[in-house]
């Protein structure tokens, strides 16, 4: 991933802030969109998200700050002089127009000839493999194909950026699964810079280059998917990205680039420092229950003892609910096939708790 | 989005808010110049002079509104009792209204219920069939009912044919004929609102009374009829008012004897009495009296409507 | 005798009652449909089956003044719900499209003001309006009238439809760089369609069928249909009266049939 130098940005966001009467949906966002980029705004709903996407489509106008598409101003623009095209989480496919004339809609209103039309049209179907249905209404499609003819439809005048609002919600889990896979691979080959709307965080980790978490209008955290699963930076990222433990601590003490945090009921795990919290000072701490491990014996000087309450089959998983001093309680994932090397404990056993290097963060209020 | 159905609704979003002034421009003024500024100008002419033989003179008086409240007696030089001619009229026509409006509710409804609890696909073809008579000639069915109700019409000739009847009865030009007429008017206007009113009901809440030992008729009652009521309401309204105004039913149905407010006012501009500031205060008259009915409904509608959020 | 079925929803008397509501409804028509068919001169008695009545309707004495009635009152439905269709075509794209304002409800008070006023009102304040400044009875009076009274009839079925069409449609064809004109006669005209044919068809019928208003502002000689139909029962019910109606009758049922089957169409 080449570093950005900040001038091949498609997409600049200064201090957006947005609206609506007495109530701030978006509270100053700044944020760049690389060039071929795949990019995410992932966020429970009534995030800012979706406003966000609609401003830069042009959809809501900005109350303040500005938006520069590959440098150029457009929040001022109306939408249909804004070179972005958008992918509609209902697709908004014009009911009355078949496939064809759906795709050819923006190349007419671009001034293209019908030929010239038809041509890209065409071409362009023959890339989402729909060329047999171009003479079908939208509604004699299933909602898998009603979903590529949307995507055709926004990529055929050759946007600049394209956004995609939802665009998988309405799909069954197959589909969804499979349309993901597709739709990074149409990013690619057509090197179109892609905005991706969406609060299923799943979604977001299989697909997205980089991604935005947004929560009550604010951008929480922005980085690459590892990045934000493995190295949250605030509480609510942590607990809106995947499963995991918060527990409340308290910080006892600093050695170097490590601190000591203990538990309500006094445990102590050791973990890396963050800016922002200091000695005495309380915290959350996020551990993964994949990244736990459950031994018979003490392994490690900071493996701290549990009893097993109750199993839970997950299929892939097994998930371990475990009860510590204090009336804590901590989830443990063992994966199913390891179970040659990590044991399940029947319930009732005690067992050491094993975390792994580096998985405990600290994380601010 | 079912509730804004009485006032057409609410918005979908804001596409052509710039041009919304340009696109309202021709209603505004269509009908500001042909509804809204005619009404005002009745509401002058009741206050004006009355030339004999139609027309007004341009001369303020309110020999209009004191013709119809006050007696002065055979040469207007009396102090002023009431006058009963044209209250009499108006109560006419508010109990011929009513008696219509009660007639229209008792068949109405189970009509109404009837079809709500039929299954969903076959129930938009029974709406279709109780609409197509309202688009039918209002005038060309009051004359179906004029023949039907003759001396020697098709209702008398079964009447005596089947026994019931010794003799025709005298059906036509009576006052049962006006109300079968305005019933026969607006039944339509019953049964629509009340059906979707039984359509939106949960029928679980009837099934919950039944289990609790409600017998049907008291489910009717005091479960149904009350979540059903605003359909009712909006019903009975939809008959009253057209009723109350009603000119052809009373015209071809009730012979001279059974006037009421549409014909007096008809008669003020088309018939023999040609006084217009007459005729225009009538017509104020039985304005305010809807818009008053109206306001209380549309008053109780919003109350309603916020207990409901 | 089956076994006892208990549904808490079926009342006993109901079907009888919805059976009366529906002979009530349509017995009148058909009755006088039937008669319509009688050879007789007579209204009283039925003397076998005979088309004479509708031929006299188109050949009869009366041929003329029907004739010319009828035409009058077709001229007048066609341009009085083609005006008022396009009226309320801008008006309800405002209304629906418009997002909020402070006369939006003084607008939809406005157009739904022709429902709430009586009839018989309306007829007298137009005809004074008229009277007062002047305008000479006749065609182009009752034209007027007609307009206004259509409007809201054709903007329910409009509004309504447009209610039911998301607004993403234009955006979407903002968003492919169609201009808002563009967007309004490329996508959101031909959706709204059914809606227009259905308002169009409920206004022609409501002008045709109107005789209460048209009494009051028509010129003296100038008739429509209704008019001289009322004109022709005051000297009595003739038989050819009743062709006339079957026939308007039936004409009615087929635009009102035509009109429900396209508001239903892709719905």
């Amino acid at each position: 991933m080449q570093v950005s130098d900040g001038t091949d940005h498609a997409i600049d966001v200064r201090k957006a802030v947005k609206r609506y009467g007495d109530f701030t949906a978006l509270k100053s966002i700044t944020l760049s969109i690389r060039d071929n980029e795949f990019f995410t705004l992932l966020g429970p709903s009534g995030c800012g998200k979706t406003t966000l996407l609609r401003m830069i489509a042009g959809f809501e106008d900005v109350t303040e700050g500005e938006i520069f598409l590959f440098g150029d101003e457009i929040e001022n623009l109306p939408p249909n002089k804004r070179p972005v095209n958008t992918v509609f989480q209902n697709y908004a496919l014009f009911p009355h127009m078949n496939v064809l004339e759906n795709v050819c809609f923006g190349l007419e209103m671009l001034g293209r000839g019908k030929a010239e039309a038809r041509r890209r049209a065409g071409e362009i179907l023959e890339m989402v493999q729909l060329s047999q249905f171009s003479e079908r209404k939208p509604s004699q499609l299933s909602g898998g194909q009603q979903q590529r003819v949307a995507l055709a439809r926004a990529l055929a005048p050759q946007p600049k950026v394209l956004l995609l609002d939802e665009p998988l919600s309405a799909l069954d889990l197959k589909l969804r699964k499979a349309m993901q896979l597709e739709l990074k691979h149409l990013q690619r080959e057509t090197g179109i810079t892609f905005i991706f709307v969406t609060h299923d965080q799943e979604e977001a980790l299989t697909m997205s280059d980089r991604i935005a978490v947004m929560s009550a209008g604010e951008v929480q955290q922005l980085g690459e998917a590892r990045d934000i699963y493995e190295r949250p930076e605030n509480r609510f990222v942590a607990d809106f990205i995947g499963e995991t433990n918060l527990i409340d601590v308290t910080v006892k003490a600093k050695d170097g680039s490590r601190v000591l945090c203990a538990f309500d009921n006094g445990l102590t795990l050791t973990c890396d420092a963050v800016p922002g919290i200091g000695v005495g000072q309380s915290g959350h701490m996020s551990i993964r229950p994949e990244r736990m491990k459950l031994h018979q014996e003490m392994i490690e000087a900071e493996n701290f003892r549990a009893r097993v309450i109750e199993n839970v089959y997950v299929g892939t998983d097994v998930q371990s609910i475990l009860g510590l001093d204090g009336g804590m309680r901590l989830t443990v994932r063992t994966q199913n096939s390891d179970r040659g090397k990590a044991r399940i404990f029947e319930p009732g056993s005690d067992v050491f708790v094993d975390v792994e290097f580096g998985s405990a963060r600290l994380l601010a209020h | 989005m079912a509730g804004g159905a009485a006032g057409g609704g609410g918005t979908q979003g804001d596409t052509y808010k710039e041009a919304r002034t340009w696109l309202l421009l021709p209603t505004w003024v269509t009908l500001s110049i042909l509804v809204l500024v005619p009404v005002l100008l009745m509401l002058v002419y009741s206050f004006l002079t009355k030339e004999f033989r139609g027309g007004v003179i341009w001369e303020f008086t309110f020999a209009a509104y004191d013709q119809f409240f006050c007696d002065r007696g055979l040469f207007g030089d009396e102090p002023c009792s009431i006058e009963w001619t044209y209250l009499n009229i108006f109560w006419r026509s508010i109990w011929q209204a009513g008696l219509a409006t009660i007639l229209s509710l008792v068949i109405g409804f189970p009509t109404a219920y009837f079809i709500a609890t039929r299954p969903a696909r076959v129930r938009p073809l029974w709406v279709f069939l109780i609409t197509i008579p309202y688009w039918v000639n209002l005038l060309i069915r009051t004359v179906s009912m004029r023949f039907m109700l003759r001396e020697e019409g098709p209702l008398n000739n079964f009447l005596v044919w089947s026994g019931i009847a010794d003799a025709p009865l005298q059906m036509i030009n009576t006052n049962f004929a006006v109300q079968i007429g305005l019933f026969y008017s607006y039944l339509p206007f019953m049964v629509l609102p009340i059906y979707a009113a039984v359509e939106r009901y949960n029928f679980s809440l009837s099934e919950a009374a039944a289990d609790l030992y409600a017998s049907k008729w008291t489910t009717l009652r005091r479960i149904v009829l009350p979540a059903v009521r605003p359909g009712v309401i909006a019903g009975c309204i939809l008959v009253f008012v057209p009723s109350l105004g009603a000119f052809l039913a009373p015209d071809l149905l009730g012979g001279a004897k059974n006037f009421m407010i549409g014909s007096l006012i008809e008669e003020q501009f088309k018939g023999n009495a040609g006084n217009w500031p007459f005729g225009a205060a009538a017509s104020m008259i039985l304005l305010s009296m809807v818009l008053v009915i109206l306001m209380i409904y549309a008053r109780q509608q919003a109350r309603a409507g916020g207990e409901e959020r | 005798m089956s076994r006892a079925r208990f549904d808490v929803k079926s009342y006993p008397g109901f079907v009888q009652l919805t059976v009366l509501c529906l002979l009530i409804l349509y017995l009148p028509l058909m009755v006088v449909a039937v008669y319509s068919f009688n050879a007789s001169a007579s209204i009283v008695n039925w003397e076998g089956f005979s088309l004479r009545w509708y031929a006299d309707v188109f050949t009869g004495p009366e041929s003329a003044k029907f004739k010319l009635a009828a035409r009058n009152s077709f001229i007048i439905a066609i341009t009085a719900a083609t005006v008022a269709t396009a009226i309320a075509t801008l008006a309800a794209t405002a209304m629906i499209r418009g997002g909020r304002f402070r006369l939006r409800v003084l607008s939809l008070g406005l157009i739904s003001l022709p429902l709430m006023v009586p009839e018989i009102v309306t007829a007298v304040a137009t005809l004074i309006f008229f009277n007062t400044i002047g305008f000479e009875r006749g065609t182009l009076t009752i034209l007027l009238a007609h307009i206004a009274f259509c409007i809201p009839f054709a903007y329910l079925p409009i509004s309504a439809r447009m209610q039911g069409i998301e607004d993403t449609y234009e955006q979407a064809a903002l968003d492919l760089y169609a201009t808002k004109r563009q967007a309004f006669t490329r996508v959101l005209l031909p959706l709204m369609m059914p809606g227009i044919v259905s308002g169009y068809l409920l206004a022609f019928i409501i002008s045709l069928d109107d005789f209460i208003i048209t009494n009051f502002v028509k010129g003296a000689g100038v008739e429509t249909l209704p008019t001289a139909i009322f004109g022709a029962v005051k000297q009595g019910l003739k038989p050819n009266i009743m062709a006339i109606s079957t026939m308007l009758v039936g004409f009615s049922i087929i635009m009102v049939t035509v009109s429900y089957f396209v508001g239903k169409k892709d719905n």
